[in-house]
């Protein structure tokens, strides 16, 4: 009886290309603009003893919804490329609004909501003016707070920076 | 149950009381601002406490989760302080009551970012950067209601001496506390006492109240010795479980 074929722990550097393009098009639920890797929510992926592709997953906000759905999200998109996928949770190092990749924050910006920029928006995504308010400390979804531009006076969406 | 399960589980429950009470401003706020921000905050206190129950029965090994510890368990088998299980009342009564906690939370969490436990370490780190930001929020509420009017002022000054005497029992050290400490897994509660005060007497003088005097009598919901408040609260959070067993969406 022949010995099964050792799976490789590590996907090689073209399947790695492959996976990270299945992953770029699975987008944050509340925020279709970004995709998990923008968010910088896939801390791994490496193939386990059963062969199954373990995908390491960075949770945003401890108690956001969308953890739940971005979890399946993944493993759904993976399974459709034909990978057996398996989800697991990276607590360590914690999630942060550091983690946005700088494209991410483009995407945000154009999206209309201001990326995170230290306890305020840096500017108004529309109109770029620096003379922005805060309307609440928190908004639609766990990640975001809601503000005002005092020049174009729209409101729009910030980031939160933790 | 061993210490380091006994512990995981008063933070866990501490959390999981607090964001259930803050659920029942959902609808009632002030204001469509306060109603997001209080949901919110009980949403990161809920999702804390998720990882924490998971974690803890993880520990203790004999097949209890998330959903048998919130839901299944009596009074006085919830360890929380007595603190966050005390009603709303009004808005200001909830920012003093959230206050004091966030500023105890932070405290809490900065020192279990470095448990031996990588998990609650790991949960706590996470926490710790959600903690302050309910710590933003519900002191700059105080300030605002403490440095108001004179009627928010007259009121915030008595939800302050009513809630006080509570936070006795955020300080007080008991074997579970010295036995985990000693272990280094969890943090003794009388050593966060000189940064806890520093943090509010910052706030309470912005807010132009004064501290109270210390109240010379502790709670002990944290070894499940609670208020009158807590079973109401259990039996609206289990009634859906209880009745329909094994539930899911």
């Amino acid at each position: 009886m022949s010995a099964p074929d050792r799976v490789p722990s590590t996907p090689s550097p073209e399947l790695l290309a492959r996976l990270h393009g299945i992953l770029s098009q699975v987008a944050d639920p509340e925020i279709p603009v970004l995709s998990v890797l923008d968010l910088g929510l896939v801390r791994h992926l490496h193939f386990r003893d059963d062969g199954r592709l373990e995908v390491g997953i960075a949770p945003t906000y401890s108690g956001c919804p969308a953890n739940a759905v971005i979890k399946a999200d993944v493993l759904r998109a993976l399974a459709g490329a034909g990978f057996e996928a398996v989800a697991a949770d990276v607590l360590a190092p914690p999630w942060s609004s550091d983690w946005l990749s700088a494209e991410g924050r483009r995407k945000l910006e154009a999206f209309g909501i201001a990326p995170p920029a230290g306890s305020a928006p840096a500017a108004c995504p529309r109109c770029s003016s620096e003379r922005t308010t805060r309307i609440s400390e928190f908004g639609s979804t766990p990640c975001k707070a809601l503000y005002r531009c005092e020049a174009c006076l729209e409101p729009f969406d910030y980031f939160k920076c933790i | 149950m061993t210490p380091q399960v006994l512990y995981i589980l008063r933070l866990a429950d501490t959390n999981l009381v607090l964001a259930q009470r803050l659920g029942e401003w959902v609808g009632h706020a002030p204001a469509l601002e306060e109603d997001l921000g209080v949901a919110n905050i009980a949403l990161d206190l809920l999702g804390q406490a998720r990882l924490l129950l998971a974690h803890a029965g993880r520990i203790e090994g004999g097949g209890r989760g998330e959903d048998e510890f919130a839901y299944l368990r009596e009074e006085s088998e919830y360890f929380n302080l007595t603190l966050v299980e005390q009603p709303n009342g009004d808005f200001g009564d909830t920012v003093m009551r959230q206050f004091l906690f966030d500023a105890w939370q932070c405290g809490v969490y900065e020192a279990l970012a470095h448990s031996q436990d990588a998990t609650l370490a790991a949960i706590a780190a996470k926490g710790l950067k959600e903690a302050a930001y309910h710590l933003r929020y519900s002191g700059g509420w105080l300030v605002r209601l403490g440095d108001g009017t004179p009627e928010s002022h007259a009121r915030v000054e008595r939800s302050l001496r009513e809630l006080w005497p509570f936070t006795n029992e955020l300080f007080d050290d008991d074997e579970t506390d010295r036995a985990v400490a000693a272990q280094g897994i969890g943090v003794l509660p009388s050593s966060l006492l000189p940064a806890w005060s520093a943090r509010v007497d910052e706030t309470l003088a912005r807010a132009t109240l004064a501290r109270p005097a210390p109240a010379s009598f502790a709670w002990y919901g944290k070894q499940g010795r609670h208020s009158e408040h807590l079973g109401y609260l259990l039996a609206e959070m289990q009634s859906l479980h209880r009745a329909h067993p094994g539930a899911a969406w």
